[in-house]
């Protein structure tokens, strides 16, 4: 029997830090292992690459800090910070750029803040903002699509090559998203009704894009199962999708030929691995339901608006950053009623 | 609940594992009566009972022990027949294990009642406040956890304007089924109770709320309570901590208890079943509250179930009585979400004591605290209402007004945010902490207040003193000069006389 005397509760419901994240690495994997069959051996090097940037950028802090390496790294955060941006990653992306992202990640946008629960921005996201505005051509370089198991796909080697930099026929295989394709066009004067002809919506993700945001489907089932497992609750995802889709379905009815329609703006970029994975984490948005709501339609506003009026084609990242800013204020002003108070927090009359 | 409190997760409390069968369906046994009961003269909420006894003195089963002393205190009555051994220290009921002023007695092996002198025969012709004279006289107290005097609630009734009686069998302490034993073996002397609860308060209608998880125990009351309309069984849902006096109120009556306020500010008092229980005993048979069913949990237990156990008896005296398969993990009196965890066992159950659990380690909650993860379960487990992790990220870096202003006074330490925090942060440890320290602060300022004044009085005083003495001086120079001035004119004269004269 334990002589400590130790505080009530002396019961437990048994959840645990690093089950949480196992299962959202469980509900990531399927639409990880399409992006790995879409894009192939490279994209598979540079997903190592990058995970075990971000690992080695926490253990290093970590050991600068005197503190025990192994428990911390255990917890998983690390290692899904990492794979959450490969995921935003270019596919064939050399190997340099995820390993600076992934150091990038851990150490800047984590460690320095003070570790796990500390952070302000939402580390995978302040990363990738970082790699696009320091390297933005090969943070750009897009791939058409060359499953592992096509013909002329790269293979172990050549795959290494890729991801090394040092393969010649990279050019050849480059293509366009279809956000960045639809703006690129638009500036060009040409219309949206013209422009978007060789870039079917595929909603499966066969086609070119991040790593891992293009199986729309799957991305969408792994939140679904997030949110029934009760990892996550439904109010971001679906607070950021309505902000995203609200907006794009008035402006698709009022100008087709100058604005996307819902679904394509819903299936496009990182929109679902925003909602369901990036916009979702704990430590970077609010505590409150409703102050979920407000944070993920304030993701989805923003994500609308950068991609619509901004520089950039992709908003998704800009928007989670500048609303995890937003976070803090939003919890100070929506915080949840006492019992037996007011929401001012005087008590109420009897 | 509602749409609204729907979309914004407004739904409080969490739903532990119960734990309370098979437990909860053993009957209820008698334990064998130890050779020594050691009782505490505290086992309430006020000052600790006066003793009226001597060491050596012959006592019967029942007799005062202790009279209540002060406004809030309760009496204490010997739980067995025998001799007082001695009135001295025993072993707090309590982590610290520091010791409190007790009496222990030898059992002489007898059963024998303290016969009471003025049984009424019809309980409901006493006056109302002649069953709160005889509630007080018995020593009961509220058996729900707090241990408050019950008399002086009852008393209030009148006073207050109680319409209203609520009677708590809840019972949403996992592991627990002491309460759910009481109502399913003893319904109709705690209906009873209830009758007289409402006598003695002048309340016009008693809602007996228990959780659906006792079915036996709601069908019984139910059967109990069917002749008496004022009586009614209201089931509630499963749900910890509706046991919570103010939760329950909120959910038999839909209303809220203001911050600073108690439910007697709408008329509504709030007594435990056991509670209810001890005034029919004491009303009806003149049996003061000398014992209890205490319920006997956990995976260490060899034969888990309720037991009537006196107060004053040893935790381990019952553990040789019943038994233990192995080791516990941790010990504790009370429940697994508030209970106290037990510093050895040489403490004795009190009038409070709900149950001992002796955990296995598996049972028992024992996660090395991590960093917190901002996940906020412990937001929407609040059933207050507050920010858990915000007040420890505050009193970790000892911003205690900051823990104050986001509620920490709120907080009723029923444990569900450390329940469902998935880095096993002792939240309610770190808000313990912060009350104590508070408390420490508010007392160590009125000491520096009064020193301040004090001080001041003093420099005050000295003033005056100071002041008052050069006055006097003053005074009496002057009352020198003046009489300096008349023997001069005096002398003065003489000599105009001596010189007129001459």
């Amino acid at each position: 029997m334990s002589a400590v005397p130790i505080a009530s509760p002396h019961a437990h419901g048994g959840a645990g830090v690093s089950r949480i994240m196992a299962k959202v690495m469980l509900a990531l994997a399927p639409a990880t292992l399409y992006g790995f069959w879409l894009y192939g051996w490279p994209a598979i090097y540079l997903w190592i690459v990058t995970v075990l940037a971000a690992l080695l950028g926490e253990a290093t802090c970590l050991r600068l800090a005197d503190q025990p390496a192994r428990p911390v790294l255990l917890d998983g955060s690390a290692l899904l910070t990492g794979w959450l941006l490969a995921l935003s990653l270019p596919p064939w992306a050399p190997w340099w750029l995820g390993a600076v992202g992934g150091l990038f990640a851990t150490i800047v946008a984590k460690q320095v803040f003070g570790g796990l629960g500390q952070n302000l921005f939402n580390p995978a996201m302040v990363a990738r903002v970082a790699l696009l505005i320091s390297f933005p051509v090969p943070m750009t370089a897009w791939v058409a699509p060359l499953p592992l198991t096509a013909a002329g796909a790269p293979g172990l080697f050549d795959g290494l090559l890729v991801t090394l930099g040092s393969a010649t026929q990279l050019d050849a295989v480059s293509s366009a998203s279809l956000l960045g394709h639809a703006k690129a066009e638009l500036s060009r004067g040409v219309d949206l009704l013209h422009s978007l002809g060789g870039h079917p919506l595929s909603l499966a993700g066969y086609r070119p894009g991040s790593l891992g945001e293009t199986a729309g489907l799957l991305i969408a089932a792994g939140g679904i199962a997030m949110i029934v497992m009760g990892v996550i609750s439904w109010h971001i995802p679906a607070a950021m999708l309505a902000g995203i889709a609200l907006p794009a379905a008035i402006g698709h009815a009022v100008d087709p030929a100058r604005y996307l329609d819902a679904t394509t703006h819903i299936f496009s970029g990182g929109a679902l691995l925003g909602a369901f994975f990036i916009a979702t984490d704990y430590v970077t948005s609010p505590n409150t339901r409703a102050g979920q709501l407000l944070f993920g339609l304030g993701c989805g506003l923003l994500t609308y608006v950068i991609r619509t009026w901004g520089g950039y084609p992709e908003g998704v990242a800009f928007a989670v950053l500048l609303m995890n800013a937003l976070a803090p204020a939003i919890d100070r002003l929506l915080k949840p009623r006492i019992y037996g108070r007011n929401r001012k927090g005087a008590p109420l009359p009897s | 609940m509602g749409l609204m409190e729907k979309i914004f997760g407004a739904g409080w409390g969490i739903h532990p594992a119960d734990r309370k069968r098979p437990a909860a369906d053993i009957p209820l046994r008698r334990i064998a009566t130890p050779s020594h009961l050691y009782v505490p003269l505290q086992q309430h909420i006020g000052a600790p009972a006066r003793p009226v006894v001597l060491v050596g003195q012959k006592v019967a089963k029942g007799q005062l022990l202790a009279e209540a002393q002060g406004a809030t205190s309760a009496a204490i009555h010997a739980p067995r027949s025998g001799t007082i051994v001695s009135v001295g220290d025993i072993t707090a009921p309590h982590a610290s294990g520091l010791p409190v002023a007790g009496i222990a007695i030898e059992w002489d092996g007898e059963d024998r009642w303290h016969e009471p002198d003025d049984l009424p025969a019809d309980p409901f012709a006493l006056a109302p406040e002649d069953i709160g004279r005889r509630v007080a006289a018995a020593g009961i107290v509220g058996l729900g956890g707090a241990a408050f005097p019950s008399a002086l609630k009852l008393n209030l009734g009148k006073r207050s304007g109680i319409h209203t009686l609520i009677l708590n069998g809840g019972e949403c302490e996992p592991y627990l089924s002491c309460d759910d034993r009481l109502m399913r073996d003893f319904a109709r002397e705690t209906v009873e109770g209830i009758r007289l609860m409402l006598h003695a308060t002048g309340a016009r209608e008693a809602l007996v709320g228990i959780e659906d998880n006792k079915p036996e125990a709601i069908a019984a009351m139910t059967a109990a309570a069917a002749p008496f309309g004022e009586v009614q069984v209201r089931p509630v849902p499963a749900r910890y901590p509706m046991g919570s006096e103010k939760h329950l109120f909120s959910t038999l009556t839909g209303k809220e208890v203001p911050a600073d306020g108690r439910t007697t500010d709408l008329g509504v008092l709030v007594h435990n079943v056991g509670t209810a229980y001890a005034v029919q005993q004491a009303i009806r048979l003149g049996r003061p509250l000398v014992e209890r069913i205490v319920t006997l949990n956990g995976g260490a237990w060899h034969a888990p179930g309720n037991c009537v156990v006196p107060v004053g008896m040893l935790v381990a005296d019952i553990v040789t009585a019943v038994g233990l398969k192995q080791d516990p993990a941790r010990l504790i009196m009370g429940g697994p979400m508030m209970g106290t965890q037990l510093p050895g066992t040489f403490v004795p159950v009190v009038k409070g004591t709900s149950g001992l659990l002796a955990l296995t380690a598996d049972e028992a909650a024992a996660g090395e605290a991590q960093p917190c993860i901002r996940c906020s379960s412990c937001v929407r487990a609040c059933p207050v209402g507050l920010l858990p992790l915000e007040m420890a990220a505050r009193i970790r870096t000892d911003d205690y007004a900051g823990a104050v202003d986001l509620g920490l006074k709120d907080c009723i330490a029923c444990g569900c945010c450390a329940w469902v925090c998935p880095a096993h942060i002792p939240l309610v440890q770190y808000f313990g902490h912060a009350k104590g320290e508070l408390a420490a602060r508010d007392r160590a300022k009125l000491r520096t207040d009064a020193t301040k004044r004090l001080v001041a009085a003093r420099a005050e005083r000295l003033e005056r003193e100071a002041k008052e003495k050069a006055e006097a001086a003053a005074r009496r120079k002057a009352e020198r000069a003046a009489q300096k001035a008349a023997e001069a004119a005096a002398a003065a004269a003489t000599a105009d006389r001596t010189t007129e004269e001459s």
